[in-house]
């Protein structure tokens, strides 16, 4: 344990480089270039403190680490800052995407770059207070705080919308905050705190809880988003500079699920339990509707971000299922969904840098110009769909395992949204990437160049490693879950609902840290005396089979559209569905 | 009483200071030129210093003429707070008057007698005294809005405000008669004595309901705020920084005492009223102000819809309300005076003072540090975190909460949504619309009160804790 305050040096550094970006002189191109150097190392010598917080985090213990606390408003509000193991992944994931950010920023804007890179960082040290925040009106200074920055953002570095945007997310989520303000002082009254640990710890009646619960509920659906609030989402990504949505889908909605854990779960469990049956239907009418409407964009980032919403509706079932898994699998989906939708708004970044356009029916083939692309777009893609041995997999499997528990046909719907995952995201692909070449436009497309790799790679290796070896991931979550779960146990008096797990095993069995989906299994086959739970255990099996031979699947294919995209034009038509092709061909000739 | 006694009249020092200085500055004023005018207004603000200094020697808990005169925390606090928001509206004058040929010495002699009205009001402990005060400090205003005497827009503002002020005053002083003629008193704690041995009869509530509506006019809050658009619009522009400011702390300052010493008996029926005026103005000041085009109105509204957070605070009658209210006035001023000093800067070289919203177009490419410091205000205003307004807010809600005031504080969050569109609405034209001409160069002064409103409401922490524990302490004077 260090003795300096980590978390508050991580969460103010980004000031330091606004400082910094403020003291360059002049609007010349080499002062430009200065400003995007110093944002760069900014973020780069965060992300790498962030490492440090990863190592020096202490994975047996739930409690919280590294807490710094000091009086601000005496009686009232205190700075108290501190991470769990649900929330240091969080500050690390931040501080990981946000030099991406700026890298795919560095051609892209070349407008107000000043200000451009001042309102990321400031955005930066918002969500990662976020994260670290201890008391409950600090996370809401920084939870609100982040609505400026990025109003800004869209606003003025936006698409052609970007005015409507930009005011349909501000006020859509202010809206929703302001009831959440309510409840926060409502439970200050209550409970004579807003120290988030004490508050978690104090029994609020089951009335209030329920109306505290849906003030909450209002902010965080919102911000996840949620079915039927979901709709600033669409906009605001598709207005968004690239950077804008990457940080969107990758960190702020990420607030809204982060907020269900830290407040709804411990503090009004009761009322958890009791409206878990509105999570769940909005959550299964999310997957299931905005899929659906994916399926039917004709705008890249529109397809992406109502996705996004999907994904979410996994997030928010796994939350609501209160029990290590359901837990487990929405965390891990969630830090996975915030590499993977970063990872393909930066892909739709790359293309919209050289043709200008996110219509999907304007691209077309670009396998046999960019093979380096067509890869790096298919890894993420298949990790978009959940494929085994990509890191979508184990969050959307241990998200449907705590669910099956809690509601099995809600676990049957959002089954059924894996599938249209796959629809929509595969028929992205093949519309974008495979097919002839035949527009003119798609002719001078060039493959990534070196600044673009070095966004991808990385990127594509946490995917896949994430994938096939989620343990350092699921060690670092595991005990806070099981403590978060312990919590709402303790405090409903009963177990989460479906087979009953002791949280103390995997307390105790976290230092062998034995691996996510075998868990799953174990959770499932707990009781074995119960013929349909051996059923479940037996699916499980075969699934977690599915999941070892994962890592040379998807290698493999990753493998092919590679090396087809090197191969001649034929070979990546036969690789496309061969009854559609001429379809699809035809239908881009009408349109020219 | 067996012989006459002259009260006392040290606590009344800081009073007797700023009418002296006016009386002398007037006298200077009409016997030297208009070149004398910008050191006039320097006297006015350095006679207010000197009141400020007098305010901070004398020890509070003091009354005197017979108790209609009383000096405690609050109005310590509400005094000062009053004398620096006049202090910063004479000294934002000083540039405007060099480049509009508005050198009228009046007009810093009107508001320190304005601010003496100000003082008495804050301090008053008799409906005699509110009286006084009150007619003092708006009878001074009338003038100062009506001071271009050749402007159209500026006399009608003028005569506009004097027509339904008198109205307002003529209720007050009604519902004063009604309340001496039911409890036979007119001093404040006299008034609670009487009312607090039986039930109000249904004159003293008559009595209640027309001081509250004289009151109500002074703060503005709807249903009796028809003037404000107009007279905003109207008045000179530094003129209307200062109407938006100091009066309002003074107003919203004898509304607290008035309904917490003279009617603390009966609270219910007086919360009554306030949380009617309370949701009426932030949801009015919200939804009218969507549509307006030019700022001064827009700050109207803008200014309706604060007085009704600032009710919300007056609305939960409980000390952590009274708090609420003294730091949401504290911040509304500064933030004001800020806001104004922009609209103040808002001059091109050839069309002169300009006041429409459109004007700021693109400000940020042509005045990047204004634009960012009128921002920082704007979304302070709309109450976002972390900025100082947010702040504001919470306090009064943290108030009404526990005053178990939901209805209200929800419609209160709500209409403050509503309100975030339109100052939103500013500041998508500054930041992403094409830019226009160029302002002119802001005068030092101006600079100065942005820059200090604007790191004010960014960096308020650093003074957060003195002023909360002042305001605290000032709330406490009641109960």
């Amino acid at each position: 344990m260090t003795d300096w305050p980590l978390l508050s040096i991580l969460t103010f550094l980004p000031l330091v480089g606004v400082a910094f970006i403020l003291a360059v002189r002049g609007d010349d191109a080499a002062a430009v270039e200065n400003i995007r150097r110093v944002a760069l190392i900014t973020t780069i010598f965060n992300f790498i403190l962030s490492l440090g917080l990863w190592f020096a985090f202490d994975p047996a213990d739930g409690g919280f680490q590294f807490v710094e606390k000091s009086e601000w408003i005496p009686g009232l509000i205190s700075y108290h800052l501190g991470v769990d193991g649900i929330s240091m992944p969080f500050v690390v994931l931040t501080a990981f995407l946000m030099p991406f950010c700026i890298l795919a920023s560095w051609k892209a804007i070349t407008d107000r770059v000043r200000e451009y890179m001042v309102a990321f960082l400031v955005l930066e040290m918002l969500m990662i207070g976020v994260f670290c925040a201890l008391d409950i009106v600090i996370f809401y200074i920084f939870f609100e705080g982040g609505l400026i920055p990025m109003f800004i953002i869209i606003g003025v570095w936006g698409g052609a919308r970007k005015i409507y945007a930009s005011f349909k997310f501000f006020l859509y989520t202010l809206t929703g905050s302001l009831l959440m303000l309510l409840a926060i002082i409502a439970m200050y009254w209550h409970a004579g705190t807003t120290s988030i640990p004490d508050l978690m710890q104090a029994d609020f009646p089951v009335s209030m809880q329920i109306w505290l619960w849906l003030a909450f509920f209002a902010s965080f659906a919102v911000k996840m988003p949620m079915w039927p609030v979901h709709t600033w989402l669409p906009d605001a990504h598709v207005e968004a500079p690239t950077a804008g949505s990457v940080l969107l889908a990758g960190i702020l909605l990420k607030m809204g699920g982060y907020g269900f854990l830290r407040f709804s779960l411990p503090m009004f469990p009761d009322a958890s339990q009791q409206l878990a049956w509105l999570v769940f239907t909005l959550s299964c009418i999310a997957i299931v509707v905005t899929s659906l409407t994916a399926l039917a964009q004709r705008d890249m980032k529109k397809l992406i971000a109502y996705s996004s919403v999907a994904h979410m509706g996994f997030v928010t079932m796994g939350i609501f299922a209160m029990n290590t898994q359901g837990i487990q699998g929405a965390v891990y989906l969630m830090l996975s969904h915030g590499i993977v939708s970063a990872a393909l708004f930066l892909c739709v970044g790359v293309v919209y840098d050289r043709a200008h356009t996110r219509e999907i029916s304007a691209y077309g083939g670009l396998v046999q110009r960019m093979p380096w692309y067509a890869t790096v777009f298919m890894v993420f893609t298949m990790a978009n769909v959940g494929l085994p041995g990509t890191s979508g997999f184990v969050g959307e499997f241990l998200a449907m395992v705590g669910t099956y528990k809690a509601s099995v046909l809600t676990a049957f719907v959002a089954a059924t949204g894996v599938i249209l995952s796959a629809a929509y995201a595969l028929y992205l692909y093949r519309r974008v990437v495979l097919g002839p070449l035949e527009k003119e436009a798609m002719r001078r497309m060039t493959d990534l160049d070196v600044r673009e790799k070095f966004i991808m790679v990385p990127l594509v290796f946490f995917t896949i490693l994430f994938g096939v070896w989620p343990n350092p991931v699921l060690n670092v979550t595991d005990a806070s879950i099981n403590t978060l779960v312990g919590i709402v146990a303790e405090k409903t008096g009963t177990p989460p609902e479906g087979p009953q797990i002791d949280a103390s095993q995997f307390t105790a069995a976290h230092g062998s840290s034995a691996d996510a989906v075998a868990r799953g299994m174990e959770a499932i086959g707990m009781t074995p005396p119960a013929s349909g739970h051996g059923e479940g255990a037996a699916e499980t099996h075969g699934a977690s089979e599915t999941h070892g031979a994962s890592e040379t699947d998807a290698a493999s294919v990753t493998h092919g559209a590679a090396e087809s995209g090197d191969a001649t034009p034929a070979a990546a038509e036969g690789e496309a569905p061969g009854t559609e092709t001429p379809g699809e061909t035809n239908e881009t000739q009408a349109s020219e | 009483m067996n012989h006459i006694d002259l009260p006392s009249l040290a606590p009344l020092l800081p009073e007797i200071i700023l009418a002296l200085f006016a009386i002398v500055l007037l006298m200077a004023g009409a016997f030297s030129d208009e070149e004398a005018t910008p050191t006039i207004s320097i006297m006015a603000i350095v006679g207010i210093i000197g009141a400020i200094v007098a305010i901070c020697l004398t020890t509070p808990g003091q009354t005197t003429f017979d108790g209609a005169y009383i000096v405690d925390g609050f109005a310590r606090y509400l005094k000062i707070l009053a004398l620096i928001g006049a202090a910063i509206s004479i000294l934002m004058t000083i540039g405007f008057a060099r480049h509009q040929a508005f050198g009228r010495f009046e007009y810093p002699v009107l508001i320190l007698l304005s601010a003496v009205g100000m003082m008495l009001m804050i301090s008053a402990n008799d409906m005699i005294g509110v009286y006084l005060g009150l007619e003092l400090q708006s009878l001074a205003i009338y003038c100062a809005v009506a001071i271009n005497r050749d402007s159209t827009r500026s006399t009608e503002a003028g005569l506009k405000y004097f027509v339904l002020g008198a109205l307002s005053s003529g209720m007050l002083l009604y519902g004063i008669t009604l309340i001496y003629g039911f409890t036979g008193a007119t001093i404040f704690p006299d008034i609670a004595r009487v009312l607090s041995d039986g039930d109000a009869s249904l004159g003293v509530i008559f009595g209640l309901v027309f001081v509250m509506a004289g009151l109500a006019f002074k703060v503005s809050a709807v249903p009796f705020h028809m003037w404000t658009p107009d007279v905003y619009e109207g008045a000179p522009s530094p003129v209307t920084a200062f109407l938006a400011a100091a009066p309002k702390v003074a107003a919203m300052a004898l509304f607290t005492r008035v309904v917490f010493s003279a009617f603390e008996p009966i609270s219910t029926d007086w919360q009554q009223i306030v949380i009617f005026l309370s949701i009426m103005s932030m949801v009015l000041g919200a939804f009218a102000a969507i549509g307006q085009t030019n700022i001064k109105r827009l700050m109207a509204y803008s200014s309706i819809g604060h007085m009704g957070y600032a009710l919300v605070g007056l609305a939960a009658g409980s000390p952590e309300g009274v708090t609420g209210v003294v730091v949401y006035m504290t911040i509304y001023m500064i933030t004001t005076l800020g806001t104004f000093a922009c609209i103040l800067g808002m001059r091109r070289a050839d069309e002169g003072m300009v006041e429409d919203i459109s004007d700021l177009a693109g400000l940020v490419r042509t005045k990047p540090w204004m634009a960012a410091a009128f921002t920082l205000l704007l979304f302070s205003l709309a109450g976002i975190p972390p900025l100082v307004g947010f702040f504001a807010k919470f306090y009064v809600f943290l108030a009404a909460v526990k005053a178990d005031l939901i209805p209200l504080a929800i419609i209160g969050v709500l209409s403050s949504a509503v309100s975030a569109f339109y100052y939103l609405r500013v500041i998508k034209i500054m930041m992403f619309d094409d830019p226009r001409d160029r302002f002119e160069p802001m005068a030092g002064e101006l600079r100065t009160v942005l820059a200090v409103a604007g790191a004010f409401s960014l960096l308020f922490f650093l003074v957060w804790t003195p002023i909360l524990s002042a305001a605290t302490a000032a709330a406490q004077s009641f109960f």
